[in-house]
């Protein structure tokens, strides 16, 4: 990937709403080129969405998230993707990851309460053929995700005025 | 004669103010503090008053500091500073700058690039001598010379000339009685930088008058589009030359206090001794966390100047876009507009654009001579306030046009 594309993605990362026109003003390259480079991006998948991040916890709305470790067998010839597929098009589960150590997907479920996420669990995830076995973790307090920390800090410590 | 009437001899001290010397009583107190006390009573402003870089010191250079910490090293180091740090300080100034200095004998190690400068003029400095000074210039160096018994002697420089110090007008302000050139490029307040092409006729004017030429190079690593160049690696100029330079403004590293100056053996042994006897030694810690920076901190120090870049070319785009006329800053991370056709002066556009329109800005009159009519905004500030800044002050402008 070329190194415009690179410094683009790093300023969307930062900011999704960062307008072509200041990307090109901050790169010193034509708005056109940026345009361009964006759309070719999203075309290739390397931009996947624009979307928001959000501390549920700030909203009123119940809203409870799982990590669960899941052991599989992994089916012949198609190994895990056939599995991690059936539990990815759940749409209670947020994220799915392949591990490498004692445990094969990472399941990321989303749900208004233990009861919910329980059952999703208990229903839909263990009752898989080669779903082997679950250890549900559930999530108390998310303190930085993506890289963005969530509790209010003051960060800038710097007098307003120096010389 | 008695120790008695010898004291009552001496005139009656009336305050305690009479205790101070008359030195230091001569200085005024700082321009920037007086607006700053005005700036941290007021609510919601976005300071573009300040003057060190957004960023954090990076993390490894911080873990450096606290993991010598955890060993116990809190004792002193020698005076000029660890022996380790002075050749990282060498290595680098050779591989970045093509600046060769013998790490034994020609580096000393400082409370901040400051003391460097301070050091440097009390070293040099007799009664009465004088210190040519670009303006607009760092607040510190008429007080700093003037403490130190010189006479500071300002050259203006001007938007027009991007802020470069151009050899006329250095000639014009030699006198007998000049000693020193204490220049600062890339330039706290304006911006500006000097090239290989600007520096050689002032190399050329300080062999000619037999000037010393002390060199504040703490911007030296934030220059956009070009790479900076050091007076100090002129033909002819690295005796003539004290290299001031520090770790705050290239490594995030402002708390820390951490600089140097290069220069000449007989100078830097001169800057030892009061260095010696006045603070012995730079922070232990500082220095460790210095050293740290130097070994493995250029891939951070690479990101946040494109960082300041990239805010550098979308905050003069807007300045240019609310009406104010800005020269292009090749340096540092300020902008220097001019505020002239509004027809206020720097202090009263300030003052007004932190009451009206809640940015801070530092009036340029404080800067000396050539520093009216002009704001000093740092850059080193988020996009957003960047944008809201400019936003804000555009607003501002629009009002001020309708009175």
């Amino acid at each position: 990937m070329n190194e415009l594309k690179v410094k683009i993605l790093e300023l969307l990362k930062e900011d999704a709403r960062l307008p072509a026109e200041r990307i090109a003003v901050m790169l010193d390259v034509p708005e056109e080129q940026v345009k361009q480079a964006i759309r070719e991006m999203e075309a290739d998948k390397v931009i996947v969405k624009y979307a928001t991040v959000v501390n549920w916890s700030r909203v009123d709305e119940e809203k409870v998230t799982a990590l669960i470790e899941v052991q599989i067998t992994p089916e012949r010839g198609r190994g895990f993707d056939a599995i991690a597929e059936r539990i990815y098009l759940h749409p209670e589960v947020k994220s799915v990851y392949l591990m490498s150590g004692a445990y094969d997907l990472l399941v990321e479920v989303e749900g208004r309460n233990l009861k919910e996420v329980a059952a999703f669990v208990s229903g839909k995830l263990s009752p898989i053929d080669r779903v082997l076995s679950t250890k549900t973790h559930f999530i108390l307090k998310k303190y930085k995700q993506d890289g963005i920390i969530f509790e209010d800090r003051q960060d800038d410590r710097r007098m307003a005025v120096t010389p | 004669m008695s120790y008695r009437t010898d004291v009552s001899a001496r005139p009656k001290r009336r305050s305690m103010q009479d205790y101070v010397a008359s030195a230091v009583r001569s200085i005024p107190p700082s321009g920037i503090r007086r607006f700053f006390d005005l700036v941290a009573s007021s609510k919601d402003i976005i300071s573009l008053g300040v003057g060190e870089p957004d960023f954090v010191t990076p993390w490894h250079i911080r873990d450096a500091a606290v993991v010598s910490l955890e060993r116990g090293w809190t004792t002193y180091t020698p005076n000029a500073g660890l022996p380790e740090l002075r050749e990282a300080i060498a290595e680098y100034l050779y591989r970045e700058f093509e600046c060769l200095y013998d790490p034994a004998k020609e580096i000393i190690v400082t409370v901040g690039g400051s003391e460097a400068i301070d050091l440097a003029l009390r070293a040099l400095v007799e009664p009465g001598d004088e210190v040519l000074i670009p303006e607009p210039c760092y607040v510190a160096y008429h007080p700093l010379t003037v403490l130190g018994g010189g006479v500071p002697v300002g050259v203006e420089t001007t938007a027009d000339d991007r802020f470069k110090l151009r050899p006329e007008k250095l000639e014009a302000a030699i006198t007998p009685r000049s000693k020193i050139l204490l220049m600062c490029y890339p330039s706290n307040p304006t911006g500006g930088i000097m090239t290989y092409e600007d520096l050689l006729p002032i190399a050329r004017i300080a062999q000619q008058y037999d000037l010393i030429v002390v060199s504040d190079e703490i911007y030296a690593e934030l220059t956009y589009g070009r790479r900076h160049v050091s007076i100090a690696s002129l033909p002819g100029m690295k005796d003539r030359t004290i290299l001031v330079s520090g770790f705050s403004k290239a490594f995030s590293m402002t708390g820390w206090r951490m600089g140097y100056a290069c220069g000449h053996p007989d100078l830097i042994a001169a800057m030892l001794k009061i260095h010696q006897y006045a603070v012995m030694c730079a922070p232990t810690m500082s220095q460790i966390a210095a050293l740290d920076a130097l070994k493995h901190g250029m891939e951070e120090k690479a990101r946040m100047v494109e960082s300041y870049n990239q805010r550098r070319r979308l905050f003069i785009r807007g300045l240019r876009e609310i009406g104010l006329e800005c020269h292009e800053p090749e340096g540092a991370f300020y902008a220097f507009p001019s505020i002239r056709k509004t027809g206020m002066t720097s202090e009263e556009f300030c003052q007004r654009l932190l009451t009206e329109a809640r940015v801070a800005a530092v009036p340029g009159h404080v800067f000396g001579r050539g520093g009216e009519g002009f704001i000093r905004c740092s850059y080193a500030r988020s996009v957003e306030e960047l944008t809201e800044a400019l936003e804000r002050m555009g607003k501002f402008l629009e009002s001020c046009k309708m009175m």
